[in-house]
């Protein structure tokens, strides 16, 4: 496919249906596709396995969307979230599907503006826009939200949002105690409560057992991937290992693992053959921060346009998302539940204090992906990654690791800015 | 003989470097074409290598440059030139404002820039004078006539634009307002300054280092640190650039 032939597919009729503003999202969508023609299309020496993931986004608003009303029409819920704390196996469980709802894109963000405070984090008033603007055919699909009590600006943004569709919310702790674990096992049992409800299902230990080796190997085939980045040079470029973490959160999970193994095979396979898209001189840099959630493409774009490769995504939309596996040799609800518990909270997100654990696992990563530099990505306005930032860059120093903290929102403003920066960055790392 | 360029957002500055000594430089508005502007600087020259630095230095690698760095490594390398042992160097230009430290051989180990406004940059001051109706080389030497501190709190220049209209409708004279807009640049700057950490001697460089004021409170603030600039502060990137064309 070329650069100039990308398409992403108009299903008007479809949209019509959703009650979206058509006019309106059909110019985001021409633009979608002339951004990711112009971006990823282009891109030398793409393993050939990329292909299903392009056509995932050729398909982002028709397909994928279909088989959600698909599975409504089965009586089957669509559950919309926003952090990986909500545990997806419940809902698979339930024969639900699970749908990562976060906001990546500037255009919806004057929606939000009208009603949410303009000093928040980006990612909650592009997807909040989203709904109000009626420009999101995910957001328009779901039965219900589930947010949860992470960050303020998503816990707070809950009660608005529930205006304009349901949304109920999980506490999260904040710290890291045996009571904190109590309290989130508790809020797990709820939460299979409330979606047993809606699907007037009783899930059993098998439907259980069954949903955690799904998502199990979902995490696995993307272990895998993140596994193969190491090699030097690169198989794979870090936009599209990005793409692909992104497309974790919307895509069919079965389907999903299925190709991204297909691809880890050609990706293997250059690996033993010293393939790469870019030469080994090239800087490897590994990424760390706040979630980059489709379409936020920005610093992978500047990274890898100065000549560099990204090698690994220590967040939630990357590693924090596939890290840890469910145990699944359990045999009783209340073990199974257990088990995933002690998975979830194994999470490191800044919302927690303190969190040592992801300090100790950036530097792992950082070894692990073969870096030679880190590169911490905040948003705008988000407190806890950008004052945990502060530990992340100490923890370089000591290891000598070259290392940029960048904040960032989704506006085009700052990119000469950012650019100079990463090239800096890249200076440095070369020597 | 080697040829650097900075083409910055505003001016653009040619430094040309023969056996490692600066041998001529040149500084002009970038106006609307600034690549002819770029063409017609060095065509007098018979450079074996260019290398373009600042915002436009991509525009420059596809027309005529051999090879880009960024601002922050040219910075580098050109406060070197005038300044050997230097590990900070201090650069305020028309759109943004950096510090970057040095290890002991030279190469960047760290370094800091402004956020995307204008405020703690060359531009920032320019804003002020005009709106205090100063002449921008008049605007040191009159903020250094004050003898009275005022503050201005707001970081960001739209509101530091009206805390400053504010001021003047109280009537407290220009100069003192004056004064306090220097102030806010130098606090900014000591901010970054701190983030980054420095040494017992800053290179300033950049237009704004040919600020008396600026300078004056700086050296202040940083008490027991040399506070140094080299005679032609605005070209250090330029020279950097043809220092690097030299190298390589
Ligand atoms: S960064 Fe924290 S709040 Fe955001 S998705 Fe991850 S775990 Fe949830
Ligand atoms: S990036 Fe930070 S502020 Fe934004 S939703 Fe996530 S935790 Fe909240």
């Amino acid at each position: 496919m070329e650069a100039a032939r990308f398409e992403v597919k108009p299903y008007p009729e479809m949209w019509e249906s959703l009650d979206m503003d058509v006019p309106r999202f059909d110019k985001a969508r021409q633009m979608l596709g002339e951004v990711y023609g112009k971006m990823f299309m282009s891109q030398p020496n793409r393993p050939e396995k990329m292909a299903y993931f392009d056509d995932m986004i050729s398909e982002i608003f028709g397909r994928r969307i279909q088989e959600m009303i698909d599975v409504k029409k089965e009586g089957r819920p669509i559950v919309g979230t926003f952090c990986v704390y909500i545990p997806e196996e419940v809902v698979v469980a339930a024969g639900g599907v699970c749908v990562g709802l976060c906001g990546g894109s500037p255009g919806s963000i004057p929606d939000a503006e009208k009603i949410l405070p303009r000093n928040i984090c980006p990612m909650v008033k592009s997807a909040f826009g989203f709904k109000v603007g009626k420009i999101c055919p995910y957001f328009q699909v779901v039965d219900f939200v589930y947010g949860e009590t992470t960050c303020d600006a998503k816990k707070k943004t809950w009660e608005i949002l529930d205006r304009l569709v349901p949304t109920h919310v999980m506490e999260i702790p904040q710290m890291k105690n045996a009571r904190d674990k109590t309290l989130w096992f508790e809020e797990v049992k709820d939460f299979k409560t409330k979606v047993e409800e809606v699907c007037q299902k009783t899930i059993s230990t098998d439907d259980l057992a069954a949903a955690i080796k799904v998502i199990n190997n979902k995490r696995r085939a993307l272990q895998r991937l993140t596994k193969v980045r190491a090699s030097s040079p690169a198989p794979i470029s870090g936009k599209d290992a990005l793409l692909i973490e992104q497309i974790a959160f919307y895509d069919e999970p079965v389907r999903f693992a299925e190709k991204v193994n297909e691809l880890c095979d050609e990706l293997e396979e250059r690996a033993r053959n010293g393939e790469g898209v870019i030469d080994s001189s090239a800087p490897r840099v590994m990424v760390s921060g706040t979630p980059m959630a489709l379409p936020n493409w920005k610093v992978h774009n500047l990274i890898e346009a100065a000549g560099a490769v990204v090698v690994n995504e220590e967040s939630c939309i990357g590693t924090r998302y596939f890290k840890d596996l469910i145990d699944e040799n359990k045999s009783t609800m209340d073990e199974q539940l257990d088990a995933l518990t002690d998975r979830y909270m194994k999470i490191d997100c800044s919302c927690f204090t303190p969190n040592y654990e992801r300090i100790d696992q950036i530097l792992k990563e950082y070894k692990d992906s073969n870096a030679q530099g880190i590169l911490h990505y905040s948003l705008q306005f988000c407190h806890t990654y950008n004052i945990e930032e502060i530990k992340v860059r100490e923890a370089c120093e000591k290891e000598g690791i070259p290392y940029l903290s960048i904040e960032s929102d989704y506006s085009p403003e700052d990119v000469g800015q950012l650019q100079t920066r990463i090239e800096a960055f890249l200076e440095q790392i070369r020597g | 003989m080697q040829v650097g360029i900075d083409l910055g957002s505003r001016t653009i500055k040619v430094a040309v470097v023969e056996d490692g000594r600066m041998i001529d430089y040149r500084i002009a508005e970038s106006g609307f074409d600034p690549h002819g502007q770029a063409l017609e600087m060095i065509k007098q020259y018979k450079p074996s290598k260019i290398v373009a630095t600042g915002y436009g230095r991509h525009l420059a690698q596809k027309h005529f440059a051999h090879d880009v760095i960024t601002e922050i490594k040219a910075h580098a390398i050109g406060a070197r030139y005038h300044f050997p042992e230097c590990t900070t160097v201090v650069d305020i230009g028309g759109q943004d404002s950096k510090v970057i430290s040095l290890g002991a051989n030279g190469s960047v180990v760290n370094f800091q820039m402004n956020d995307k406004c204008a405020a703690g940059t060359g531009r920032f001051l320019e804003i002020m004078a005009t709106s205090l109706g100063f002449a921008l080389d008049e605007f040191g030497p009159a903020a250094l006539e004050s003898d009275q501190e005022v503050a201005i709190n707001s970081m960001r220049t739209v509101f530091a634009e009206s805390e400053v209209v504010s001021m003047k409708n109280r009537g407290i004279p220009p100069k003192d307002v004056a004064n306090a807009v220097h102030l806010s640049v130098v606090n900014r700057l000591t901010a970054m300054l701190n983030r980054v950490g420095f040494g017992e001697s800053i290179v300033f460089s950049g237009g704004v280092a040919r600020n008396p004021c600026i300078v004056k409170m700086l050296q202040e603030r940083l008490d027991c640190v040399k506070v140094e600039s080299p005679s032609a502060p605005d070209i250090v990137g330029a020279l950097g650039a043809a220092l690097y064309a030299d190298r390589c």
